[in-house]
């Protein structure tokens, strides 16, 4: 059984997309017999190169990838190298860490809810500051630019790449770097940069295609906050696959591959970046400048990220204040009573979904667990782990655009009589939960001390007892973090959960994104706050379990 | 076929050899009896610890090794780990963390001897053994680095070994501390007449275990 693990995994990991792609590229090529398409051609491309506005879609979907990253990356590396063994450094870490968890779209209606022409910020500072008595009369969300979207993309991107990051940092022996070159006469930055960034990028480099490739082809984000005339790829793709009219699924199938290719060539640019920064680091790193007037930079790194953080809490904070707003006209800060009206309203609408929501969440992340732990334990028993092939595998479903293989994925399903169920459902969340919990509890269970397991055999104890007595008890707070992390995946699915659940099975996100349209603040907030909720209590009682459980054990507690 | 003649009682290695990447590390025939000690001495990179694993079980398979090695008799190499009955003590106590010190204890006695007071009454007896009679629910965190090589020791033998291997686990501790541990180990392990195979760099170690010494020079 257990060694079947690692097959196992790697065909859910490798399977769904390969069919997808598949069934994907039959009907963009005109190959779809249900539909009457029955010949190959190249008329679904004709027609997609046709839709208004095309060039400008793929043209904000590439530069959204390059810019999404480009920027939170920066940002990341500046604090990390200006700030990385501070207590500062140590306070935002913490409060940086739990931001992963927020679901994309729920940071997205914190953003909206805060910059838009109504929103918190010109209520803070109006009358007073501004003079306006009324919303003023620009158009902030949904900038034709896409600059909106990309702001709420980088504020949820930075804790990620900020959390790769940090975990990178141990093996690339970053401190004894850093000081060294801080030795030499470098400035914090300059010394990071040269010391120890390129060993921290060579180990997040597949991190940081991950956010290329999503940033490249979201939906969610894009529905909330992107241009509408015309909205970035992937978002229009959503609606021809959506609309009732069959045919335009050959249109659809055909910009999915158009996706794809949006996606490569942002991840080619970003190939010719690299080439580009490695080599004007050669030139700083040999030419002796040291850069150690470095605080005005310092100062940006800090204050950017602490900005993109403020962001996102202050997002989550107005959301949950809109849920139980009553009256509340413009210019003033608060509404003028609190009431649960909201929610009154909106319980009975969003009991399926939230129970649509936790089922699928905990049966996905429990199966993507299980998978994990044996993969993990297979790996100690056969003394080999798969290398660097094995991570790319892992990183694939995060690397490929969804909208490129879940549109294929659907019509697989469709053919199968699966489409919308729950097995479905779960499947699909499977592929995208299973990656973000390997990752996540990999590297606890191969930083476990193997002479634990050696002193258990030498009493006696067997492999699956050691499993069970030591290694799992021992790791058990990683394994339930892990957990936490891909229970919060799963939640924040949007494009998977409407494609394959067909409108059937809807979650908390899907009605979520399906509200925005209707711009009611109060019930977007309700569903809003119920989104980074969910995942906000799995990870509390992740942190609770080992504590209660461990409560008299010492070594086994966080600092 | 058969090499020198199975020895019976007492721990047997017969031309033992061990080597990385065909570059040869170990080679070494000896014979333990029981309650003797051989000890191995060696720089750290000799691969001296590494003999210790290819006898434990848990060897890194990057590691090419050869021979036997005979427990009473019996050839183990074949055997899984956990079915060799050689207890292993390393520089680290490796008390588990998330059990009492009981727990630890507990976890360790066979499991044929079956009631849920008899495993007790063994392991309370092992604490009384160490003069740590009260500490049966104690934190393992919370005890002191001579306490908690006692209860790794008593761990040990509590699982009934055959033999015991010693990784420098007398390095770790402060120099008052470690004579009284080192006659302890050896005294219980004499007691249950153990073949004992020590690792150290420590030549007082090697005096105070008064055995055989067999000097590993790899570099």
């Amino acid at each position: 059984m257990l060694r079947l693990a690692p097959t196992l995994a790697i065909a859910i990991l490798i399977g769904p997309i390969l069919f997808g792609l598949i069934a994907t590229a039959l009907p963009a090529f005109g190959y779809f017999p249900t539909l009457g398409g029955t010949s190959f051609s190249f008329s679904a491309f004709v027609a997609l190169f046709e839709r208004p506005g095309l060039l400008r879609s793929a043209l904000l979907s590439f530069s959204s990838g390059l810019i999404t990253t480009f920027s939170s990356l920066l940002v990341v590396v500046l604090f990390v190298a200006g700030w990385s063994g501070t207590k500062v450094f140590r306070r935002l870490q913490h409060l940086v860490s739990p931001l992963l968890s927020v679901p994309h779209a729920a940071a997205a209606f914190g953003l909206a809810f805060l910059i838009a022409p109504s929103g918190w910020i010109m209520r803070l500072l109006s009358p007073e500051l501004t003079g306006l008595s009324r919303p003023p009369d620009v158009l902030i969300l949904q900038d034709a630019f896409g600059l909106t979207m990309m702001g709420g993309l980088i504020v949820k991107e930075i804790p990620f790449l900020l959390l790769v990051t940090l975990s990178a940092l141990p093996q690339s022996n970053a401190r004894q770097y850093s000081q060294m070159a801080t030795s030499l006469g470098y400035g914090r930055i300059a010394g990071f940069i040269h010391c120890v960034w390129p060993n921290v990028y060579r180990q997040i480099r597949l991190a940081v295609f991950a956010v290329i490739a999503y940033a490249s082809s979201v939906v969610d984000v894009a529905i909330i906050l992107g241009p509408d005339s015309p909205a970035p790829l992937s978002p229009r793709l959503l609606g021809w696959m959506n609309d009732p009219d069959l045919a335009l699924r050959f249109e659809a199938s055909a910009g999915a591959i158009l996706q794809l290719g949006v996606t490569v060539s942002a991840l080619v640019s970003w190939l010719a970046l690299e080439k580009f920064f490695a080599a004007l680091q050669r030139h700083y790193c040999q030419n002796g400048q040291r850069f150690a007037r470095d605080k005005a930079v310092r100062q940006i790194g800090l204050i950017s990220i602490s900005l993109a953080t403020t962001i996102v809490f202050a997002g989550l904070a107005i959301l949950a204040i809109w849920s139980v707003a009553g009256f509340w006209s413009f210019p003033d800060a608060l509404p003028d009573s609190f009431s649960l009206r909201s929610w009154a309203r909106a319980l009975p609408g969003l009991q399926q979904p939230l129970w649509n929501s936790v089922i699928i969440a905990l049966m996905a992340t429990s199966i993507a667990v299980i998978i994990t732990l044996a993969c993990l334990e297979q790996e100690v028993r056969s003394g080999r782990d798969g290398g660097s092939r094995a991570m790319l595998f892992v990183y694939l479903p995060l690397l490929v655009p969804q909208t490129g293989f879940v549109f294929g994925l659907q019509i697989f399903f469709l053919w199968l009589g699966l489409d919308a169920t729950l097995f479905a459902l779960v499947f699909v969340h499977l592929i995208f939960v299973l990656p973000y919990v390997f990752l996540s509890f990999s590297d606890p269970w191969r930083a476990f001390d193997p002479r634990f397991a050696s002193v258990a055999h030498g009493l006696g104890s067997g492999l699956n007892r050691t499993f069970w007595h030591i290694r799992l008890p021992m790791l058990l707070r990683p394994a339930l973090v892990a957990f936490a992390v891909g229970f919060a995946v799963s939640i924040g699915q949007y494009l998977p959960t409407v494609l394959i659940g067909a409108g059937r099975l809807p979650t908390i996100t899907s009605e979520a994104v399906a509200l925005s349209s209707g711009g009611d603040r109060r019930v977007i907030g309700v569903y809003a706050f119920l989104q980074m909720a969910m995942p906000f209590v799995v990870f509390l009682v992740a942190g609770l379990v080992p504590m209660l459980l461990f409560r008299n054990r010492r070594d086994l507690k966080v600092n | 076929m058969s090499k020198a003649a199975p020895f019976n009682d007492g721990l047997q290695l017969v031309d033992v050899e061990i080597s990385l990447q065909g570059a040869p590390l170990i080679s070494v025939s000896a014979t333990i009896g029981e309650g003797e000690v051989l000890t191995v001495m060696g720089a750290s990179g000799s691969g001296k610890s590494t003999l210790l694993a290819y006898l434990g079980g848990f060897l890194d398979p990057a590691f090419e090794a050869s021979g036997q090695v005979y427990l009473k008799g019996k050839d183990v190499i074949q055997l899984p780990a956990e079915a060799r009955q050689m207890g292993i003590l390393f520089q680290d106590p490796l008390l588990f963390p998330h059990m009492s010190v009981g727990g630890n204890l507990l976890f360790a006695v066979p499991q044929s001897i079956k009631g849920k007071a008899g495993r007790k009454a063994l392991v309370l007896e092992a604490l009384e053994n160490a003069g740590l009679a009260d500490y049966f629910n104690r934190d393992p965190a919370t005890l002191s680095g001579g306490q908690k090589a006692r209860i790794a020791l008593m761990r040990v033998l509590l699982a009934k070994p055959r033999a015991l291997l010693l990784d420098e686990p007398f390095s770790k501790l402060d120099a008052g501390r470690r004579d009284h541990i080192r006659q302890f180990v050896f005294n219980e392990a004499r007691a249950r007449k153990l073949p004992i195979l020590l690792v150290t760099h420590d030549q007082a170690d090697a005096d105070a275990a008064g055995g055989e010494i067999f000097h590993l020079s790899g570099e």
